[in-house]
């Protein structure tokens, strides 16, 4: 959607980008055809521009390899996941009905917490982003899927899809560096209030899926007077309407079924909890994608007359992976492999494991970073980050 | 029925994003009415590379009335593709569509479908039907173009004591003939239906230049009301017969009338779309929008739009968010990034990479 946020974005856009192009009208957004940034980031400061042309030129084809490669299994991959999701989510349900018995409330609260793990990270998330219109299922795309979270699909596809992947870690440009909310970047200038950080970020954490929602409204872009008053108000109305069959669903409806076995109580309890349970994991998830020690962040020097092989460059060495096992992969949604979804955000998520070698081979023989790590490891490099930034700079 | 919608309404509290239906389609297929589905039930094959598909289908879909075609959307590598095809049973029995292999789709719906598959659908439409009243007809027929016929055969020649039908009917070989021996069993049955077939590999192409090979083949064919269904060669000759008759009529030449003037129904088969090829672009239309553009084969939709005053949904304006999606009504698209053209109607198009290959329009 074209909301007021974005004119400034592209007026800026056209205005800096028109300093190094001639009267021919240039598209904004476009990435520049030759040339490099103003600046390159320090990590591939050692490039010349035909290196990194050269490297644009082969994640292009490591794209067009999987594109032609993409067919019916990969149709059938996703129709299983939903499968096997629905499948979770009826089964968990069913199973807090009678969730008076304890074995039923560890298994149905187990069972519904795999199955929103689910539904948000390797369904909601990768759909929303396009990955499956391929297909042209109407029930299996980025323009009509609705998912199990309390921020409506669209307002979340707006900022995610559309700002943090196009601006990923540029500061002042993504607002996905720490969400408004924590410092997590040392660029971002201190105040008293960052003393907060630790505190703010694990009171987030089991309570995350209204932070987004809270996040997708940009309301600082609205005191900022980049968002209208009529644009605020239909995305409140939008959020209400969601939150009220979230809310429905999860604590009223499946309780009151409950009821009929005298599990209302139990029931509810087990909502709270699956809720719980995929808010925390969805937050430690999503912060280990830019945030571990190794990731980098931009200036807007550094994005200013980029390239298509100097917009790879930043999407690798401002993400970081996680590495695990199949299963660890697939409850992050893929997002384990978060270098290669921002090189390929709109590329089916079953296919980034085996994208990854040829990444991280090219990585290296450009002598750029590739960040992976286990998940408790990335997890406390981010903690570290976060109490590292709660204090001010240390005077020079 | 308002039971079972309360019912659903109060399941999906419990359901929400999905719907109960999302729920109840893991246990059987065809129970969306959101997405109409139907289960294949039998294959049976005619010719050598035709087959007949008889599915059973989901709630949503309406009985058919002979002569009329559905769309079929099939899956071909993953990948969601529609065609229309005639509906061949009669009117009143469960649908099938009888499909001759001439393309990708149409040779993956008759090589590979098998009992117990998935075919989504779009309900019967089409006015390729039968006269209201009780007429003499005349059908005329070119290869594949029999199926809607056939199934107008079906529903009037064996329970309408009081119907009179001809059938001229042209395939290359008796073996491409579809429905020959099922023709031939009901001319033996019904004296009041007489079928022609005329084999274009030995006789040549049946002439419409002038009148003398119909006079021959049905020597009343002006008193009846003719159908005809084929390639579009074979229709526009027919077309061009009709309207010299009907020309001749006016300046009095042809004998008196008993009966009202000759009509002829036809009924064409995919009219190709005017997608156009290089990077010349094309006229650009947003149809809910009212507007006409000229557009370059190089400018993205998205900006052709924009400049054009149309309010366009618009995202990274770089091909990877997907929020400037629209469909596609008709023409192609040239994808900017890999120079591919592209484009089958209700395709979403991601318009800040993709520019017109020919005229193209768009569904905003």
């Amino acid at each position: 959607m074209t909301t007021l946020a974005d004119k400034p974005d592209t007026a800026e856009d056209s205005s800096f980008t028109g300093i190094s192009a001639p009267a021919v009208k240039k598209r904004p957004g476009a990435l520049a055809e030759t040339g490099s940034p103003l600046l390159r980031p320090p990590a591939a400061a050692h490039l010349s521009d035909e290196q990194v042309a050269e490297l644009g030129r082969e994640l292009d084809a490591i794209k067009d390899d999987i594109l032609a490669k993409r067919g019916s299994d990969d149709a059938a991959y996703i129709r299983r996941m939903i499968k096997i999701q629905r499948g979770l989510e009826i089964s968990g349900r069913a199973a807090l009905l009678v969730s008076k018995n304890k074995a039923a409330w560890a298994a149905g609260t187990t069972l519904l917490s795999l199955a929103k793990i689910l539904e948000n990270m390797e369904l909601g998330h990768n759909i929303l982003h396009g990955q499956w219109d391929w297909m042209r299922d109407p029930d299996i795309h980025s323009t009509t899927w609705e998912w199990d979270f309390v921020t409506p699909a669209r307002s979340w596809q707006h900022t995610h899809n559309d700002l943090h992947h196009r601006w990923t870690n540029v500061v002042g440009k993504d607002n996905d560096i720490g969400y408004n909310l924590l410092r997590m970047d040392p660029q971002q200038e201190w105040k008293p209030f960052n003393f907060g950080n630790p505190l703010y970020n694990a009171l987030l954490a089991p309570v995350f899926e209204w932070g987004i929602a809270v996040y997708d409204l940009e309301l600082v872009d609205y005191r900022e007077g980049r968002k209208s008053k009529e644009a605020l108000v239909k995305d409140l109305k939008a959020l209400g309407r969601k939150a009220l069959k979230q809310f429905t669903k999860d604590y009223a409806a499946t309780p009151a079924v409950a009821m009929l076995t005298g599990s209302g109580k139990q029931a509810l309890y087990g909502t709270l909890t699956a809720n719980a349970v995929r808010n925390v994991w969805a937050h430690a998830v999503i912060f280990c994608g830019h945030f571990p020690d190794g990731t980098d962040t931009f200036t807007e020097e550094m994005v200013d007359g980029e390239t298509r092989g100097d917009w790879y460059v930043r999407q690798m060495i401002g993400s970081a992976n996680i590495s695990g096992s199949k299963f660890m992969h697939l409850m992050t949604g893929n997002l384990s492999h978060q270098i290669e979804h921002h090189l390929f955000p709109d590329l089916p998520s079953n296919r980034y494991a085996e994208v990854a070698p040829k990444v991280q081979d090219i990585c290296r023989r450009y002598g750029l970073p590739y960040t992976t790590g286990p998940l408790l490891k990335q997890v406390g490099s981010t903690w570290g980050k976060i109490f590292k930034l709660a204090l001010p700079p240390k005077k020079a | 029925m308002i039971r079972l919608r309360k019912l659903a309404r109060a399941a999906s509290l419990l359901t929400t994003p999905l719907a109960p239906e999302d729920i109840l389609s893991l246990f059987n297929p065809v129970f969306s009415a959101r997405q109409l589905r139907g289960v294949v039930t039998r294959v049976v094959p005619e010719t050598a590379d035709s087959a007949t598909i008889f599915f059973r289908p989901g709630r949503g879909w309406q009985a058919h009335r002979a002569g009329q075609w559905a769309r079929i959307g099939v899956e071909l590598n993953g990948v969601r593709h529609w065609r229309s095809y005639s509906l061949s049973a009669p009117a009143g029995e469960d649908p099938a569509i009888t499909v001759t292999d001439m393309g990708a789709v149409s040779g993956t719906l008759v090589r590979t479908t098998k009992p117990g598959d998935v075919l989504f659908l779009a309900p019967p439409q089409g006015d390729f039907i039968l006269p209201e009243h009780p007429r003499p007809l005349l059908m005329l027929t070119a290869g594949s173009g029999i199926t809607p016929v056939m199934s107008m055969i079906r529903t009037l020649v064996p329970h309408r004591p009081d119907a009179d039908v001809v059938l001229i009917h042209t395939a290359r070989t008796p073996a491409d003939a579809i429905f020959r021996e099922e023709l031939a069993e009901l001319a033996d049955q019904f004296p009041n239906f007489k079928v022609t077939h005329w084999f274009s590999g030995e006789r040549g192409r049946l002439d419409f230049g002038d009148t003398a090979e119909l006079d021959l083949l049905c020597p009343d064919w002006r008193d009846r009301a003719a159908y005809a269904c084929g390639p579009a060669g074979f229709l526009d000759d027919a077309e061009a017969l009709w309207e010299a008759q009907a020309a001749a009529d006016m300046t009095g030449t042809a004998v008196e009338r008993t009966v009202p003037a000759a009509t002829l129904t036809i009924e064409r088969f995919s009219t190709s779309l005017a997608g156009g090829e290089g990077h010349d672009g094309g006229l650009v239309t947003f149809e809910a929008s009212d507007r006409e553009v000229d557009a370059d084969g190089d400018t993205p939709l998205l900006d052709v739009g924009e400049d054009a005053g149309v309010l366009m949904p618009s995202g990274c304006r770089m091909g990877i968010c997907h929020s400037c999606l629209i469909p596609l009504r008709a023409g192609q698209v040239r994808d900017l990034r890999t120079g591919e053209v592209h484009g089958e109607p209700g395709q979403l198009i991601q318009t800040c990479v993709s520019a017109a290959a020919g005229p193209v329009n768009l569904d905003l």
